[in-house]
């Protein structure tokens, strides 16, 4: 893995590059704001149940996505926000699931950790950790055997590297050489517990060469890094039709949900990690690159009318019908 | 109508065939179910007709391809997966309960999961604890899914081939003892829809409701009590959920008496659900409290003297019966 520096190197490509980082900045961006007005309207008691914010990691799945195509399925877990946004999910539709409103994604019915979007093909966040591993594999064996060219990216946690849907998903689809790229998005912490006591070796990535499927490890710092390295794994699926095991080392500056204090780490340890911020980076990326104070400007403000429009879509909308509960339970009729 | 006679596997086989050469979405995959030519032999020869593109061997990692199913369905393929037997599926529960039931609601009906998990299920013969699981009456709680658990041939086919046809996943219910059995088969049967009880024995003093294995021996108990002037009506449910809910109160209406047969333990279970909804919807019709017989309430052991106390035998559906019958006339 490479040493970790806090400068960048200046860009050096053609100014399509420029517009293109400017692009991924806003969605990183997107997604803070809109992680902050979540945090904001949970305190308010606006949302209910559990919120698992994606504030500090969103380069992994921002970067991530950009390497794929827009047919090219994802699917996580239950923090689930920052993906959703990445794979084209409107800020409408996300504030609304988490406000339980008719309008949202999932018509208020999924929540939080279960956003869908399968016209976007996203295909859900699953709180059940690893539990999602094998049904990732299940939507890339359907690409091979449809022929249909997709590539399927599966997000997991640290955490799941110590169950068995983890080891299943992957040994079957290392064994029919499935389409997929499993990514461990490794902040750490499994909730509360270090990586120290959960996993006797450290590097998630080795437990591919078990399964003698291609690896890659790195540190999050640059969101044009993540889509380069991403996207080795995701033409090693789409061309050669083989699975990867993508680590990617990240860190959540919030706590594993809004009820979590994270006492169980020090300030000086979030405060190193807040100096690397990945989105920080990006935008000082953008301006070092001749990215301009207003055009930097317009772009947030953008952002930010499009989150507030959300907010407000979400509290104007209106809750979801009973009647909703029998038809979403079975496709069909179904008597007694 | 003309019939052929087939064995309950060659029904499931038949079944299975004829969809997968009318649908290219369907697959079969499971252990041993190719190379092999199936554990029970269900699935002979199957591999030698579609490939193994289509009948898939995998190892032994039930969580794994019941999530892969599950996975293959979301995105439109329709699965048929094999568990070698249903006391397997305990490991890969998790796959079933929060994803394939789960994820048509959790999407705010974005996703279907068209899947058929199937395989023999309850006692077989001196298997043990572990091997000898009635897993229906875990499953038939749970929202979002379809089990199944026919009683004879024809039914096996009808019934599979309406659990491959539709948009929900399907927990398909057979047994190891009843491969075997033999039974008619119309030449032009096709679907037998979901949720629909059938009478194999009409009659007018006390109703038995069963499925699965259970169905033959209430037949075989129906018989011996006719003898002694008891006439009982055999209700095979074929379907756990969705419930025939119609059939059952028609028939109790008419008997005023009812006896729930099936394997697995007592506390709750399929046969409290139909208690609970013959008691509310026929109570003015009963004649005598609506009684259970079921497997003890243990593990069951292997040795055969205490396998059969254990198992629902006919013996202890006539005492039911009589236990019923005298009550309401005393």
């Amino acid at each position: 893995m490479q040493e970790r520096t806090n400068d960048g190197p200046p860009l050096t490509q053609p100014s399509g590059q420029i517009d293109h980082l400017a692009a991924l900045y806003r969605q990183m961006f997107l997604i803070r704001r809109v992680e902050e007005e979540s945090a904001r309207a949970y305190a308010l008691g606006k949302i209910g149940g559990f919120l698992h914010l994606y504030i500090g990691q969103e380069a992994v799945g921002v970067g991530a996505v950009a390497a794929l195509r827009p047919d090219d399925y994802v699917i996580t877990t239950y923090r689930d926000h920052g993906m959703a946004l990445a794979k084209g999910m409107s800020a409408r539709a996300l504030m609304a699931e988490l406000y339980g409103k008719a309008t949202g994604c999932s018509k208020g019915l999924g929540g939080s950790m279960h956003l869908f979007d399968v016209e976007h093909n996203m295909l859900g966040g699953y709180g059940i950790v690893g539990g999602h591993i094998p049904l990732a594999a299940g939507v890339a064996f359907a690409s091979k055997y449809r022929s249909d060219g997709r590539v399927t990216l599966c997000f997991f946690g640290e955490g799941a590297v110590s169950i068995g849907g983890f080891h299943e998903g992957l040994s079957l689809a290392a064994l029919w050489k499935l389409p997929i790229v499993f990514v461990c998005e490794n902040n750490e912490y499994a909730m509360g517990t270090p990586l120290s006591r959960t996993m006797s070796v450290e590097d998630v990535s080795m437990k591919a060469l078990g399964y003698g499927i291609d690896r890659d490890r790195f540190f999050v710092d640059d969101v044009l890094e993540v889509e380069k390295r991403m996207a080795e794994a995701v033409s090693r699926a789409r061309e050669l039709s083989l699975p990867t095991l993508v680590e990617v080392r990240t860190y959540r500056f919030r706590g594993h949900s809004m009820s979590d204090p994270a006492k169980y780490r020090t300030p000086a340890e979030l405060e190193d990690h807040k100096k690397r911020d990945p989105l920080t980076r990006a935008r000082a990326l953008l301006e070092q690159n001749g990215y301009g104070a207003e055009r930097l400007a317009k772009l947030e403000a953008e952002v930010e009318a499009e989150v507030q429009d959300a907010v407000k879509f979400a509290e104007e909308s209106p809750e979801p019908d009973p009647s909703l509960l029998a038809k979403t339970t079975y496709d069909g009729p179904f008597a007694a | 109508m003309a019939t052929r006679v087939l064995r309950f596997r060659e029904a499931l086989r038949e079944a299975m065939v004829e969809e997968m050469e009318r649908d290219s979405r369907v697959f079969l995959m499971g252990e041993e179910v190719g190379h092999y030519q199936g554990a029970y032999k269900v699935s002979e020869g199957m591999l030698e007709r579609f490939g193994d593109k289509r009948v898939i061997d995998t190892p032994i990692a039930e969580s794994g391809f019941a999530g892969i199913g599950v996975g293959a369905a979301m995105v439109g393929l329709r699965p048929i997966i094999e568990f070698m037997t249903w006391n397997f599926s305990a490991v890969a529960f998790d796959q079933i309960l929060n994803n394939a039931a789960k994820v048509r609601q959790m999407s705010g009906g974005q996703l279907t999961c068209p899947i058929v998990f199937r395989g023999p299920n309850a006692s077989a013969r001196q298997v043990g604890s572990q091997h000898s699981h009635a897993m229906e009456h875990f499953y038939a709680t749970v929202p979002g899914v379809k089990v199944v658990a026919p009683a004879f041939p024809k039914d096996a086919k009808g019934l599979m081939k309406a659990a491959i046809r539709d948009d929900n996943p399907v927990l398909y219910m057979e047994s190891e003892t009843l491969y075997s059995v033999k039974g008619d088969v119309p030449d032009d049967l096709d679907v037998i829809p979901l949720g629909e009880a059938q009478i194999v024995r009409p009659g007018v003093d006390v109703t038995l409701v069963s499925y699965s294995r259970m169905t033959h021996v209430c037949v075989e108990a129906a018989a011996a009590l006719e003898k002694e002037g008891i006439s009982c009506e055999v209700l095979d449910l074929r379907s756990l959920r969705p419930l025939d809910e119609g059939a059952l109160v028609a028939s109790v209406k008419k008997t005023h008496r009812c006896v729930v047969v099936h394997e697995g333990w007592p506390y709750g279970g399929v046969g409290a659900e139909v208690a609970d909804r013959v008691q509310r919807l026929a109570f003015d019709w009963l004649d005598a409290p609506i009684l259970r017989v079921s497997s003890l309430d243990v593990p069951m052991p292997y040795n055969r003297t205490l396998e059969d106390l254990c198992m629902p035998q006919a013996s202890r559906v006539i005492a039911t019966v009589k236990k019923t019958v005298s009550r309401g006339r005393a």
